[in-house]
């Protein structure tokens, strides 16, 4: 699933850009369709490209030193603990603040001298949703398609094609203020989408929404991502591996990961742990067997009596090699599994790390 | 310049979308009738001009205004819609101009609504109906002229009671400038030429001025330059206050 949507490559905005079939593009080969605005340059730029970002206020540093770039027909997580910098690097990609250090630019735009060419071909969902609580959401979208400078047929047009993707359908004509936390995030959505932007910028769009407002949420971007680049920032790992192509880290203001969810999961001491789960108590010699065996790191009990985990030395697959133990030894095995890695453990190993060593740069 | 038009739109629909507009102009209505016929002894003057009614004018404002402009921009920033408004394809300028003509023309429409004062007078005598109406003029500018104050402070804080009390005191001194209570701060310490620029800025002069019919080109400029430079500023307190 992940090849797939990697393999999703839009072209930059750009006229006269010749959309062309990626060579890995396994699952869709179709052309591709191109963003409905356009930069004015031919050259393919990286949607968002960040270089030696940095943000101080007062004496405090929000943002020290942070550089990546989004492609189109990327999604790309932004992971990071509370008061990491990734919200600030996001109104500093959005052009709602200005950065103290380093360049940004948008589609071929530089934010800090062209913020307006910037602002017309983001859609921005900024942290909470900020919405005019007094105003209806029909009424609202009104206003962003106006300020976008729609008007007349085109203008109901984009605001009734918003309102259909947000499925916002049955509040349109409720006040913003009285909707419930799900749907005024989807009046967000609706107002980031509305002018079909080449990019996409959303700062935690799941956050506080349930389990079926996620699902939703993530659908309708997975649906976008086909000709977007996507920034979303998030702290919820399992959002990575729903919907990202890429992932990076930031902690303390700093890059400290930039590659494939995969990648992130292969970091972990968990991947490629093999988990066996006996009938009955745990056979006696069991734990020394396994730990004899080549690349074993340790063995560790898992959760209940009868659970062992083996972790690999290195990430190495080992389950071959437990299973002819295992059958040699003749033990009675209710189950046996190959552990993916656990995120949030290389997320806690990686955020909390001192220094800024960069681990597993990916590119 | 269509970004402006389209916020001032949102804006003056802000108001008559919330009791805000009614409350407004309901009480303008009521004080300043109450303030012409009774404290400005209309019918005892005997005379056929509106004298009383604009009197109390600069008084309306130094607390109705503040209300009014208080929330433009302290609730935007409370709400978080600031970072909404300032991602759209708008310059600060912009914003500022439209949010500043919403409540500047909702204003003109409060004072629009005192017709009925202009009809009185007309019944009953012969007034000068020219002074009438540069007298109308001349309240419209220094509306405005409270309007840009109110809406720089509000862009200052995120807390509208701050942004009224605020706007009021600030409002206040340009009110009394001129007068012993703002002077006597100054006298004793400050140049001479701060002195009477300060005592230039007196909005009960400059509205004195253009109420008596007295059609002095320099009241009007005093009051288009007020706003702005109180824009101005408001663009800049914007700029600095989003940050945090």
């Amino acid at each position: 699933m992940l090849c797939c949507r990697q393999a999703r490559k839009a072209p930059a905005a750009g006229p006269g850009f010749r959309a062309q079939d990626n060579k890995n593009s396994r699952c869709h080969g179709q052309t591709l369709r191109q963003p409905s605005m356009t930069g004015t340059t031919t050259e393919t730029h990286p949607a968002i490209e960040v270089a030696s970002l940095g943000k101080d206020f007062g004496a405090f540093t929000a943002v020290s030193d942070v550089s990546f770039q989004v492609r189109s027909g990327e999604v790309l997580g932004f992971l990071g603990p509370n008061g990491a910098g990734k919200s600030t690097t996001m109104k500093m990609i959005t052009g709602f603040l200005s950065p103290t250090r380093g360049r940004i630019r948008v589609a071929g735009f530089d934010v800090a001298r062209e913020p307006l060419e910037v602002k017309r071909r983001i859609g921005y969902l900024p942290e909470g949703a900020p919405a005019y609580g007094d105003m209806t959401a029909a009424a609202f979208l009104d206003f962003i398609a106006r300020i976008r400078g729609y008007r007349g047929r085109e203008k109901r047009e984009r605001v009734a094609t918003a309102i259909a993707r947000a499925n916002l359908g049955s509040v349109v004509h409720k006040a913003i203020e009285t909707l419930s936390k799900g749907f005024k995030r989807r009046v967000g959505l609706a107002q980031a989408i509305l002018h079909d932007p080449p990019i996409l910028v959303m700062d935690e769009p799941t956050d506080g929404l349930d389990p079926n407002q996620k699902h939703e949420v993530r659908s309708l971007i997975r649906e976008m991502a086909r000709d977007k680049a996507i920034l979303i920032s998030t702290h919820i790992l399992e959002e990575v591996d729903a919907i990202c192509d890429r992932a990076i880290i930031i902690a303390h203001g700093a890059l400290r990961f930039d590659g494939t969810p995969r990648r992130l999961a292969e970091m972990s001491a968990l991947h490629n742990a093999v988990t066996i789960s006996f009938e009955g108590e745990v056979p006696v010699a069991a734990e020394a067997c396994l730990r004899g065996l080549n690349e074993v790191a340790e063995v560790v009990s898992g959760a209940g009596a009868s659970h062992l985990t083996v972790l690999p030395a290195n990430g190495a697959s080992i389950v071959r090699q437990v299973t002819h133990l295992a059958r040699d030894e003749g033990w009675q095995i209710e189950e046996l599994f190959v552990e993916t890695g656990q995120l949030d453990e290389v997320f806690r190993r990686i955020t909390t790390r001192t220094g800024s060593a960069q681990g597993g740069v990916d590119r | 310049m269509s970004a402006t038009g389209v916020i001032l739109r949102r804006e003056l629909g802000n108001y008559f979308s919330t009791p805000v507009a009614y409350v407004f102009i309901v009480i303008f209505l009521v004080l300043s009738g109450v303030f012409t016929f009774y404290l400005g002894g209309f019918y005892e003057r005997g005379q056929a001009d509106l004298q009383p009614f604009f009197t109390f004018h600069p008084w309306l404002y130094l607390f109705l205004i503040p209300a009014l402009s208080m929330r433009l921009w302290a609730e935007e920033r409370k709400a978080g819609t600031i970072e909404l408004l300032m991602t759209l394809p708008v310059t600060i300028g912009e914003a500022v101009l439209g949010k500043f003509l919403a409540a500047w023309l909702f204003t003109g429409i409060a004072l629009a609504l005192t017709f009925p004062v202009w009809i009185t007078v007309n019944y009953l005598g012969d007034p000068d109906n020219p002074v009438i109406l540069l007298s109308y003029l001349g309240s419209f500018l220094m509306a405005g002229a409270y309007l840009a104050v109110g809406a720089c402070i509000s862009a200052s804080t995120r807390n509208q009671v701050i942004a009224f009390v605020i706007a009021f005191v600030v409002c206040l001194v340009f009110v009394l400038a001129g007068f012993p209570m703002v002077m006597d701060v100054f006298q004793g310490w400050a140049p001479q030429a701060l002195i009477n620029a300060i005592s230039g800025m007196s909005f009960l002069g400059h509205f004195e001025a253009i109420t008596r019919g007295v059609i002095d080109l320099r009241d009007l400029i005093f009051f288009l330059s007020f706003i702005g430079c109180w824009l101005l500023a408001n663009a800049i307190v914007v700029e600095i206050a989003k940050s945090d």
